[in-house]
């Protein structure tokens, strides 16, 4: 096994694709969320390696998770993973000295490595002109090969040098410790093995001493009173050879790197470099700003102009599709509800989204590869970073109100985990587009018309900013009180701007609608079938007879109608709605809306056509239905101290848009939530707080607003 | 000895001295940042916070907040055109 290693934005990724192809797997690292991307190589010379892409990184002291895995997969001590038999350092040949520090550290793993210069091109553009000969002769005779995985160029060379290093076995040469530091590296290795009876490498010896807070301390299981006192005099030890402890490892290693690197690098006329000129503009005081905003808002209204087209068709192809199965089974109607009403209205009501989420994937792809998601995140950062995310919780947030799924997905940008986790756990509240025909119908059918359109477009941008005025708070109170994660300092480098190819692009959108796809359609399905088996069962016939002796002359549409919404009233959902529909009797719902409100659990937007039966208007009903609104309005309370008042009045109409503005109505979101947070913990508080939260909010809403109107 | 975020934007100054027990301080020691490297404010946020600087060939953004124990020497011999090249 092979692993590729290297600072971000170097291009580690590209040459990864390059290497090999598509044959790839996606996995996850035990018990962390950081991916696990393998695949296998083709060395050229008739053999195969499995190669690994680890994340990037820019040192071995790990602060994050992402980095944790790093070191951890190099020194073998990831279970049921081999240490692999070589190392593929991926350098940007424009920023050699920076790159190479992270080589100067893996030298002290002794793994044979070899070094891939990439972005030759822009390399030769800047004029830079390397000498790899007399780089792999200071290096130890390590391979070093140019390359520009971007445009194919020297991935042979790459596959030739991973032969090589496999091959001879070549070490990249140590750095020459101070005498005082290697002795305290060796106190530390004697104290660890007389205390735990580990032998742990000078690699990881280093590590004790050199990072404030490392994380191996914790995993060697080594006593704090024994550990203490033992780094403490290491550390001594190394200020006595005249360096800070902290900042010896970088103080060595780069005064070691400048000497390698004299006469490698030859540079010719240096040209003024593009990307500063273009931030010149794009981060201006003033343009910078309303540069970004139209960005954004292009971006967005694309994502939601640019889907619609085929969310129509493919609604109208479900639609057809359920016309074309549905008749021929007109003899099973249980076989025939399953298919038209629970798996083709399933798969059909995740397929629509699948549009918004491609769009939506593309243009984050579009962002990234292109630098400027950096620089948004630069813009924006001050207006994030008092509630405790940072300025890359914008995208993921914005992304949000299309879909929380394709969101949550692209919170992994987020390298600090405790503004990752506080990001990923608002972005449900982001009024996502499911949640837009329920304010639709109400506004439509109960704001507009009463108010006037003035009003409706008050409440409709209201309802959009409900959620985000309760995410601001969650996002504070998490990061300051709840999560106990130590968060990272926001340095961000800001890459060079590139024109994106949208080979990769594309690639990428497709690897992440793939996830989504195989990940999401399988919990939205499994959940539909059982809402589906929970609304049709237990169907006994006689119910359907005596509504069609109770109405003799209706026409058959009505009375079909009619016999559904019998049949979902007896059904085990209904009487389970009407059993719980006290609960949300403070909010205003009876028990139609509250079987409504259940059914929605799954995925939100199905309540208009769950509506559209308990309402007995049929189903299939559509948010600009006539049929459902005339039947909502006519709706009046049956019983109790309400009698003979509207069910929708002002007060109950606004508390069930704010109930789905806040609750957490997505099984997709909760499946990707628990898989971007490592478990059912944060997934599962998220569920119950939303809900919570969205009962509490609704039922303020409709008793204060009863009381006032 | 001026804090880096008294520079004015477009401003060279010689990195003084930095505190390696903030962890900003450590991150940006691995990409290069050392005691004695020439270092440019870029740019500062439209809100004024974060900062860019630029040293060693490479932007990078920090926040008001981390910038905090970056000292500068203004009045060192800086190059007027180019922070300290890679090599
Ligand atoms: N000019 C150029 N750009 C490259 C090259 N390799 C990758 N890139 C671009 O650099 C950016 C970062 O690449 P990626 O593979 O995602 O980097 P990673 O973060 O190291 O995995 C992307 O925009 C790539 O298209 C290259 O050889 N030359």
């Amino acid at each position: 096994m092979v692993a590729l290693v290297g600072n971000p934005n170097t291009g580690k990724s590209t040459l990864f694709n390059a290497l090999t192809g598509l044959r790839q797997r996606v996995g996850n690292y035990p018990g962390v969320t950081v991916a696990r991307k393998s695949g296998s190589c083709d060395l050229g010379n008739g053999t195969k390696v499995e190669l690994v892409d680890l994340p990037g990184l820019y040192s071995l002291a790990a602060t994050s998770p992402d980095e944790q895995v790093v070191t951890d997969a190099l020194s073998g001590n990831i279970s049921g993973e081999r240490q692999p038999d070589a190392v593929i350092l991926v350098a940007d040949a424009t920023n050699l000295l920076r790159n190479l520090f992270l080589a100067s550290q893996l030298a002290e793993l002794g793994l044979p490595v070899a070094l891939v210069l990439n972005q030759a091109d822009v390399a030769k553009e800047q004029g830079l002109r390397i000498d790899t000969g007399l780089l792999s002769d200071r290096l130890g005779g390590i391979p070093v090969v140019m390359a520009s995985a971007w445009k194919g160029e020297g991935v042979i060379d790459v596959r030739r040098a991973i032969a090589q290093t496999l091959e001879r076995k070549k070490l990249l040469p140590r750095v020459v410790w101070p005498e005082k530091i290697l002795a305290a590296l060796e106190d530390v290795t004697a104290a660890i093995l007389k205390d735990t009876g580990r032998k742990i490498t000078s690699a990881e010896a280093q590590r004790l001493i050199f990072d404030s807070n490392s994380a191996l301390a914790e995993r060697l299981q080594w006593k704090p009173e024994q550990r203490d006192p033992v780094i403490r005099q290491a550390r001594e030890k190394v200020r006595q050879s005249g360096y800070n402890p902290l900042a010896a490892e970088p103080l060595v290693h780069y005064a070691r790197l400048r000497k390698a690197l004299e006469g490698v690098v030859k540079e010719g006329a240096a040209r003024a470099s593009r990307s500063a000129a273009v931030d010149r503009l794009l981060l201006h005081r003033f343009l910078g700003p309303v540069l970004f905003a139209g960005i954004m808002l292009g971006f967005f209204a694309s994502v939601f102009w640019l889907a619609k087209f085929p969310m129509e068709w493919i609604q109208s192809g479900v639609d057809w599709t359920k016309t074309v199965v549905a008749p021929p089974l007109d003899a099973y109607p249980m076989l025939q509800s399953l298919l038209a009403d629970g798996i083709i209205g399933g798969v059909g009501a995740f397929l629509v989204f699948l549009p918004q989420i491609l769009i939506l994937f593309l243009f984050i792809g579009i962002l990234e590869d292109s630098g400027y998601m950096a620089r948004a995140a630069f813009i924006m950062d001050r207006l994030f970073s008092w509630c405790g995310l940072n300025g890359k919780s914008f995208v993921p947030l914005l992304s949000g109100f299309a879909c929380a799924i394709p969101s949550l997905l692209s919170t992994r940008t987020i390298e600090d985990p405790k503004a990752r986790l506080a990001t990923a756990f608002v972005v449900p509240f982001m009024s996502c587009s499911a949640r837009f025909p329920i304010y639709a119908l109400m506004c439509a059918a109960f704001i507009g018309p009463v108010y006037g359109p003035g009003w409706q477009s008050v409440v409709m941008v209201g309802m959009h900013c409900v959620g985000l005025f309760f995410a601001v708070p969650t996002a504070f109170v998490l990061t300051r009180l709840v999560l106990k994660v130590k968060p990272q300092p926001f340095v961000l480098e800001l890459p060079r701007y590139q024109m994106p190819k949208p080979r990769d692009v594309l690639w990428r959108m497709w690897q992440n609608a793939a996830e989504f796809v195989s990940k999401a359609g399988t919990v939205i399905f499994a959940i539909t079938i059982i809402v589906w088996a929970l609304s049709y069962f237990p169907r006994d016939a006689s119910v359907a007879e005596r509504i069609k002796a109770a109405n003799p002359t209706a026409a058959e549409e009505v009375v079909k109608a009619k016999v559904q919404a019998a049949y979902v009233e007896q059904s085990y959902m209904g009487s389970f709605g009407k059993a719980v529909q006290p609960v949300f009797d403070p909010l205003g719902f009876d028990w139609k809306i509250t079987v409504g409100v259940l059914a929605s659990f799954p995925a939100r937007e199905v309540i208009v056509s769950t509506l559209g039966v308990t309402y007995s208007v049929g189903e299939g009903a559509k948010a600009d239905s006539q049929h459902l609104r005339k039947a909502m309005k006519d709706a009046k309370w049956s019983e109790g101290p309400r009698a003979g008042t509207p069910i929708f009045s002002l007060a109950a109409v606004l508390s069930l848009m704010v109930f789905f503005a806040l609750c957490s109505q997505c099984g997709p979101t909760v499946a990707t939530l628990a898989q971007e947070t490592g478990g059912w913990k944060w997934a599962a508080g998220s569920f119950v707080y939303m809900t919570a939260l969205a009962w509490v909010a609704a039922t303020a809403v409709y008793q204060v607003v009863i009381r006032i109107s | 000895m001026t804090p880096l975020s008294q520079l004015l934007p477009g401003q060279f100054g010689k990195l003084a001295s930095l505190n390696p027990e903030r962890g900003v301080d450590q991150r940006l020691m691995a990409l290069g940042l050392l005691p004695g490297m020439v270092l440019k404010l870029v740019r500062k946020a439209p809100l004024g916070d974060p900062l860019a600087i630029e040293f060693g060939g490479q932007v990078v953004s920090l926040r008001l907040s981390e910038a905090e124990s970056l000292i500068v020497d203004v009045a060192a011999d800086c190059p007027i055109q180019r922070p300290q090249a890679t090599s």
